[in-house]
């Protein structure tokens, strides 16, 4: 069973967001990660860059597949994980930690309300 | 296994260069002479014959197994077609050889057109794009020309969710956007979803039929009818033409530009990077904007005639790969209309027998009749047990076989497309189904060794991610 902490909020589209005022970190979920198989590539927007909430913002390789990564809410880019540029797997390790994509200061952070509870997000996984 | 490299053994070159002397040398700019001769390796004649053959006995093809890799159509490509290929007439005719010296290869080309045109339901071909690739863009250019025409600037493409990844790449290359369209509960083109995805910016939709799900869209006809009133264009990737060739005609369906993978279709081997054909044929109202060099009949004469104005221009030095139209030509000089209507017949017929005996272990990701090709995944006993398909895949090794494409379309989970063709026995096809029965059990009573596998080949499980990551691509001769 894959791991779905408390404390973050989900999208329908596997991406987590941990959201402290108005920053969010984004990244995607353990069970994107064990679905998708060993990551080997990421690739992430430099800082500056401001998204609408859905639009494509990231891509992420593994040996299966490319998928493409949205912004879960509206905002601009912070930062990027630089580290996981330089090594991918740290996305399948720590999907919720060193495997965090990017950092946005939100738009509209009562957006947030939108986003999946663990609960709903765990139905979703089921499926 | 070693490489030729490490092989290298100083003296025993079998190669003999005369020195080309001072005369040769004052011929080449100081700047651009070596300082040293290459690291090339130096080998015996006889160690050189034993290395390649050594290779050689190493390589897995449809000639020695059985092929089953969906969405590529593995079928035996018959000799004779090879031959036709190779004939000196054909092999040795230079390119630039004027019109009048190439009657034989031009006439067969125009031939190869109108056939196609037939299969096809096109009223043009162009034989020009060396692959399914430059097909799709060729195609695309076509699409972006015919709106630009009438001054209708389009800028989206429309792709299904199960799209090959070659043609969102194509459309990207071409300067469109891509937009996803969803698959509906039967495995083909959700019509609600591509109603409101149509618009005064779609050019075109890219469509196989069967789809990637190996099913038939049985709306086609309703699919068309939305892109047209909505002046957008249907494309037809030819990917799995091996299943309605002879049988149905996507221009019948209401496809405007069909690409063609001569390879996969009629009688090339492919798989190790080409080279292939990629012809695209298109209706009346597209022919202007072919490629050049157009074949053109002029009484009992065939001329290479230039662009016409509206023409994209040319998407290669010369006329295509014509090793590979031979082949073809060949092909379907041998079969003939009602061979080609047989090859798909049979094709689906072994593909939908084959799902039947799979079904038990591997249930079918949509509980219809296929064509030429099915997607299914393991039972979920079986995925309970912690056993990928990629584990599958790797222990049908083992036994012998060649892996079915794995985790395509994406959008099913832990997908395995089979695409048996029409080539193989129904006796082949029993010992496929009895192996993947063998592998279903071990994957309940003994997983590990399905974990393990390959343990029969020469290589054992290769790490994907690692040469990925870390792709090496040139063997470091100084080292």
């Amino acid at each position: 069973m894959s791991k779905i902490p408390e404390e973050l909020r989900y999208t329908r589209e596997h991406e987590w967001v941990r959201l402290e005022g108005d920053v969010a970190t984004v990244g995607i979920t353990d069970f994107a990660q064990d679905q998708l198989g060993e990551v080997i590539y990421v690739e992430l927007p430099p800082a500056g860059r401001t998204f609408a909430a859905g639009a494509t913002m990231a891509v992420v390789e593994s040996v299966k597949a490319a998928s493409d990564i949205y912004a879960p809410l509206e905002g601009e880019v912070l930062e990027n994980n630089a580290k996981l540029i330089e090594e991918p797997g740290g996305l399948n390790r720590s999907p919720y930690g060193d495997g965090w994509l990017v950092k946005m200061r939100v738009a509209n952070p009562a957006q947030a309300g939108a986003l999946l509870t663990p609960e709903a997000y765990a139905a979703i996984a089921k499926e | 296994m070693e490489l030729v490299f490490e092989k290298h053994s100083a003296g025993s070159g079998a190669a003999n260069v005369p020195d080309p002397g001072p005369a040769a040398e004052a011929l080449v700019p100081p700047e651009l002479r070596r300082a040293a001769p290459p690291a090339l390796p130096e080998l015996s004649e006889l160690d050189v014959v034993r290395h390649y053959l050594a290779l050689s006995r190493r390589q897995v093809g449809v000639d020695s197994v059985f092929y089953p890799l969906g969405s590529c159509t593995m079928k035996y490509n018959p000799k004779l077609c090879e031959e036709a290929a190779r004939l000196p007439g054909f092999a040795r005719l230079h390119p630039h050889a004027p019109d009048e010296l190439c009657q034989g290869m031009l006439a067969l080309l125009w031939n190869l057109e109108r056939q196609l045109c037939e299969i096809c339901g096109m009223d043009a071909f162009t034989l020009a794009p060396m692959a399914g690739a430059q097909g799709e863009w060729t195609g695309l250019l076509i699409v972006k020309a015919y709106h630009d025409a009438r001054n209708d600037a389009r800028t989206e493409v429309l792709v299904p969710d199960s799209a090959h990844g070659t043609n969102p790449a194509s459309a990207a290359v071409a300067g469109f956007e891509v937009r996803a369209v969803a698959s509906n509960a039967e495995g083909e083109v959700d019509l609600d979803a591509l109603k409101r995805a149509v618009g005064p910016k779609t050019a075109a939709l890219m469509l196989t039929n069967p789809n990637t799900l190996g099913l038939f869209e049985t709306r086609i006809k309703e699919i068309a009818a939305v892109l047209h009133e909505a002046g957008a264009l249907l494309y037809y990737d030819g990917a799995n033409l091996n299943a309605i060739c002879g049988v149905a005609r996507p221009g019948d369906m209401g496809f405007d530009i069909v690409h063609v993978n001569i390879h996969k279709t009629f009688a090339t081997p492919h798989g190790g990077g080409g080279p292939g054909a990629g012809p695209v044929g298109v209706k009346a109202h597209l022919a202007p904007f072919l490629p050049a060099p157009r074949i053109v009949r002029d009484g009992e004469r065939f001329v290479r005639a230039e662009a016409p104005p509206q023409s994209i221009g040319r998407t290669g030095a010369f006329g295509g790969n014509t090793g590979v139209l031979l082949r073809a030509y060949a092909y379907l000089a041998m079969l003939g209309r009602e061979g080609v209507a047989r090859v798909a017949r049979y094709a689906v017929l072994a593909a939908r027998y084959l799902a039947a005996r799979l079904a038990a272990d591997f249930p079918p990701a949509y509980d219809r009749p296929c064509m030429h090709e099915f997607v299914a995944a393991p039972a979920a006993a079986i995925l309970k047990q912690g056993v990928k398909t990629l584990d599958i895949a790797k222990r049908l090794i083992d036994y012998g076989f060649h892996p079915p494409t794995v985790y395509f379309p994406l959008i099913v989970h832990e997908a395995l497309m089979v695409e048996p063709t029409e080539t193989e026995p129904r006796e082949r096809l029993d010992a496929f189904a009895a192996a993947m029965r063998a592998i279903a059990a071990e994957a309940l009573e003994t997983p590990e060794k399905l974990k393990a596998a390959p343990q029969n080949a020469p290589v054992g499980r290769v790490d994907e991610a690692k040469a990925a990551r870390e792709l090496v691509l040139t063997y470091d001769m100084a080292r």
